[in-house]
Order: structure tokens, then sequence, then C-alpha cells
């Protein structure tokens, strides 16, 4: 019995592991192929793409569907706007947050419970879409990049992550040492703990600037003035509502169609390169930042 | 130190200041601290707690001229039109199919991915295929449903020309109310598998190796090991996640199905929050479509006292 144990088990091993990285390589091309094919259906004769001849590398290399888009005003003012909101809105959600995360992240502080309680409660139950609209309008933030920015200033689990990692990483001795030294809270924050927490300083602004880079909602509902359009909204309208409007420069009808089918897949890429290459630098921040956050989820 | 206990002890008229005097001194020495707090405390009322006291106007005739003060009650009238509405049992199975299905399905995916990453010998094949089963995680949800589009498309997509191939005929799946749910719920796992693995790898490395070694001089198999190891060991993270995605169970994807959503698929497409939004926003039917989301919250909330209650009862594990 055992000696069969002994001499079964490294084959029943071996099997274990060739199910596992079957399994592992299938993932892989499941997740990878629909990118890989988009970037090569973006690279190839719009004729050779619409005729099913493209199925992994691009066939006969062309470049005309990235320069109808670097033509089109739409698209720019999109990325423009995605830019501009990215930035200030981060720049407002990292404030803000680090506001909040940080008092909330003293145990000195009197009241913190109840603090604390009424921003988590919020995690749990919402006024819904409706109220929040009629809000935001009735500040007169309608049509104004404020509709953006302000309403989603901070994201509690963001807040809950960076409080976290204040308590956790931070020792409280050193800030009872600053405050015996006459060091202010003010000071303390911007001398002492912020230089401290670079690393989930980092992961915020990575996990807000990819929120605003992709968000198309609010948009969507609050601003209706279409040179406010962020890209994510343009690109909507591009890949799923028209589809010969982008077109306008080709000569015949058949290539009209084929211009549009093509611009989808180089929009598809255009708009999600810049997280896509930023990504391999900086990937290990978010894992980093979901780590934190479980520590306490 | 010393003087401050020296205080405590040999100074009995500090003593008799109340508790309250104490807490107010406390509170007025950390006075910048509260400063901070001005701001987000502020937002959280305006922006958090200011629709739930819009959400009035589910009981009221909402009227611009009025405002949300001024304008009539009506008592319960737009849930008892929305229970009687043509479209209320189409919403509400439309909206707890797609939920519960995705909970079925979605949700022991990145579990089991979680394990074949612990699995794999390899470190480095292991990185790879965690780095690149998180990419789809970054892209927008208007770049996925341009994806499936194009993916899908019945005259170019790649999958049509596949069936093609193999002498069937083009499905327009995007147009099909059969398709929407499977195309839905499975672009949804190849999008979130690998983000929502990470959390069951922290949690899968934290399991005592002892355990497995224990395991292993018992004669368990691999299988077993993980039957009986791994997976008891990460059962709260499993418990907690399955709390926190029926946290959200009624809101799941809203953004995604509205943007799948045509008059072809709008008979399993149709969901509440979807309605709201098109009839509230873009309709102006402010009242009605705030007690629709009402009705939605509470479900909701009552979904996640429930199952919170039972996983305290079953497992010992809970949120609060």
């Amino acid at each position: 019995m055992a000696k069969e144990a002994a001499i079964s088990r490294p084959s029943e091993d071996r099997a274990f592991d060739a199910v596992v990285y079957a399994i592992a390589v299938l993932i892989i091309v499941i997740v990878l192929y629909p990118l890989i094919f988009i970037v090569s259906a973006s690279l190839s004769d719009p004729a050779k793409v619409l005729g099913g001849e493209v199925w992994l590398l691009p066939k006969g290399f062309n470049v005309e569907a990235y320069i109808n888009i670097m033509q089109n005003d739409k698209i720019w003012i999109g990325y423009r706007n995605t830019i501009f909101y990215a930035v200030v809105g981060t720049l407002v959600n990292l404030i803000m947050t680090i506001l909040a995360a940080y008092p909330l992240s003293r145990p000195d502080l009197p009241g913190r419970g109840p603090l604390m309680l009424i921003i988590t409660l919020t995690m749990f139950f919402s006024g819904g879409l409706i109220p929040t609209y009629m809000l935001v309008k009735g500040l007169g933030m309608v049509d104004t990049i404020w509709a953006l920015i302000v309403p989603g200033a901070i994201a509690t689990y963001n807040l809950i992550v960076m409080r976290t990692y204040f308590q956790s990483s931070i020792p409280w001795e050193l800030q009872e040492a600053a405050h015996i030294d006459g060091c202010t809270n003010w000071r303390l924050l911007v001398n002492i703990i912020l230089p401290l927490s670079k690393p989930i300083l980092a992961v915020m602004v990575l996990f807000y600037a990819v929120g605003h880079w992709n968000s198309f909602f609010g948009a969507l509902i609050y601003i209706r003035n279409e040179s406010l359009y962020p890209l994510q909204l343009v690109l909507r309208d591009i890949l799923l509502i028209s589809q010969s409007d982008i077109a306008d420069s080709g000569v015949g009808l058949e290539d009209k169609i084929l211009l549009a089918e093509s611009i989808k897949y180089a929009v598809i890429i255009v708009s999600s390169l810049p997280v896509l290459v930023m990504y391999p630098f900086v990937q290990r921040h978010f894992v980093k930042g979901v780590m934190i956050g479980s520590i306490k989820g | 130190m010393e003087s401050a206990q020296a205080d405590a002890t040999f100074a009995p008229p500090r003593r008799q200041d109340g508790r309250g005097s104490r807490l107010i001194r406390r509170m007025a020495k950390r006075y910048d601290l509260y400063l901070m707090l001005l701001l987000p405390m502020a937002w959280y009322l305006i922006f958090h707690y200011g629709p739930l006291y819009g959400l009035q106007i589910a009981f009221k005739n909402f009227n611009p001229g009025k405002g949300i003060v001024g304008s009539p009650w009506t008592g319960f009238d737009h849930f008892e039109r929305f229970f009687d509405s043509y479209y209320f049992g189409r919403l509400l199975w439309n909206t707890l199919t797609i939920n519960f299905f995705s909970l079925l399905i979605a949700f022991p995916i990145p579990i089991l991915l979680a394990l074949i990453v612990t699995e794999i010998r390899g470190k480095t094949f292991s990185k790879w295929l965690q780095n690149i089963t998180y990419v789809p995680h970054f892209i927008s949800v208007v770049v996925i449903v341009g994806i499936l589009t194009v993916f899908l498309s019945p005259s170019t997509g790649p999958v049509n020309k596949l069936i093609e191939a193999f002498g069937g005929s083009p499905v327009r799946f995007m147009e099909s109310a059969g398709w929407f749910k499977p195309i839905f719920i499975g672009s949804n796992i190849w999008q979130n598998m690998g983000w929502q693995s990470i959390i069951y790898i922290a949690a899968l490395s934290g399991v005592n190796p002892d355990l497995y070694e224990a395991a292993k001089m018992d004669g368990a198999s691999r299988l077993r090991r993980i039957w009986h190891v791994s997976l008891p060991g990460i059962v709260p993270v499993i418990v907690i996640l399955l709390i926190l995605d029926v946290g959200h169970f009624m809101n799941i994807g809203f953004e995604k199905i509205l943007l799948m959503q045509n008059n072809l698929n709008l008979e399993s497409s149709d969901v509440i929050s979807t309605f709201v939004y098109t009839t509230g926003i873009l309709k102006g039917e402010y009242s009605y479509t705030s007690a629709i989301g009402l009705f939605n919250s509470l479900i909701n909330l009552t979904l996640l006292l429930l199952v919170n209650r039972f996983a305290r009862k079953t497992s010992e594990t809970s949120l609060w």
C-alpha cells in the first residue's frame, strides 16, 4: 500500500501540475486574445479585417485609421478635457482624502468613532441617483466641470485604506514625540506624515486617476455641452452610437463604412493606451493598495 | 508624566471637573484636527446625506416651482404606481436574475484563479499569469462594451467569422435578448477575475504552511490539500467578500448594462437602475423614479442584513 502510494504519487502530482498549467495557459489566451486582436485589427487593412482575414497578427499593415483619428477634433477635445479632469480631480480627491483620513487615524481624537460611523454608513445606503442629480443641479453644477469633480471628491473605500495606512504604518510614538517638541498638527501632517506615506499616496493617485480617466457616467448625466465632453463620452458616441459620423473624409460609401469600422479598433487603442502603457510600471502599487484595503476591509 | 500622576492623586479639586469639561478641553487642544475635518465632513453631509433629505420627494409630487419642501405629499402613490406598472415584473426579474447569476457564476472564479496561481510552481509563470489577468480591470466600461460590439459584430466580428467557417449562420449577439445575460456576465468575468483574485492570493499566502506539511504526511493528495487546507483557510475572506458583493447586489454593472442596452435586447436588459435613469433623468419623472430608487435600496439593504446575519450564525464571520 505504502509502496504503491510512493510510486503513484509523483505521477499523480505530475498530472495535477499538467492540469493546473493547462488551465493557466487557457486563461492567459482568453484574456489576451481579444486585446491582441484589437491591436492587430487597428493596424490592418480595413478590407482584410472586414473580410475576416485577420486572426492574430496584422494583415496588410495600415495606419490610416490612426491618421484619421489624429485629424478628429472631437477626440482631441475629449482627450484634453479628460486630462484636465483627471489632474484637477485627482488633486481635489487627494487633498480631501488626506484631510479626512489623517484626523480620523488619530487614536486621541475625541468623537472619532461617531465620525467614522457617519462616513462608513454611506457605503451601505445612499439617496440614489435622482436625489443626487437634483442636488447637483440645485447647486448649479450641471454643465460645469465641477459636476465631474465635486460630487466624487472622496471615495470612502480609499479614505478607509489611507486611514488604515496612517494608523498601521506610522509609529504613534513618532507623532507624540513631535507634539512634545511643540509641532502643530498641520506641520506634523505636512512635514512628517505625508513624506512617510509616499507609497500610499502613489496608490491613491493611481486609483483616483484611473477612475477619472475611465469614468463616463457623471458626464453622461451632468454634461450637455459637447465642448466639455470627456474622452469616454466621445468614445461612446464613436463606438456605440454613430457609425459614419467620424469617417467623413472617405470617398465612396463603402470606403466610409470600412473606415468607420477600422476607426473603432484604433480608437479603443488610443483611448486605453495611457493607462495600459503606465500599467507595467505601476501595477505593484495597485496590488499593494488592494492589500492594504483588505487588512481591515 | 510624574507631574500628571501627582495632579491626579494630590489635587482632588481637579477631579470635580465634570467629564464634559475635560472632553471639551481635550477637543479644544486638538481644534486643528477638527479644522482639517471641516471640509470633508461638510462634503459628506452635503453629498451623501443631502440626497437622503431629498429622498422625501419619493412621497411627494415634485414640482420644480415649489421645490422639495413645498411640493404636496402623496404618500405611497408612486410606489403603488410602480408595483402596478407593466414594467415592474420584468424589471425585478431582470435585476434579480442578472445579479443572482453573476454571484453564482462570477463569484467563485477568482477563488479558482487564486488557487491556480498558488499551485503553479514556476514563480515567473505565476507572476505572468497574475499580471496578465489584472490588465482588463483597467479598461473602461465604454471600451469593454466597444470591444464586445466589434468582437461579436454579425458582419465583421471574429466570433461570427468562426461560426460561419463552421457552416453556421451569423448571430446578432448584441441585439439578442437571449444572449444579453451570458455576454454581460461572461465579459464581467473576463474583466474582473484577475483583479478580484488578488485578495484571495494574499489570503492563501497567509495559510499556515505547517498545515500543508501535516496534510502531506497524512498522505493527502494536492487536490485534497486544497479542499481541506487551502479553502478552509480563506473562508473568512470569502464570506466577507460575499457580503460586500451582496451589499451592492441591486446596482451591479449598472453603467455597463446601460451601454449594452438597445431596443432589441430590452426584454432582458431592462433593470431597475437603468429604468430609473431613462425615466428619471431623461424623461424628468423625478418623484416616481426616486420612489423606485428607494425601493431598490431597501431591497438591497434587506439582503445585506440577511446575508450578514446568516454569515454570523453559520461561519462566525460577518461585517459587524
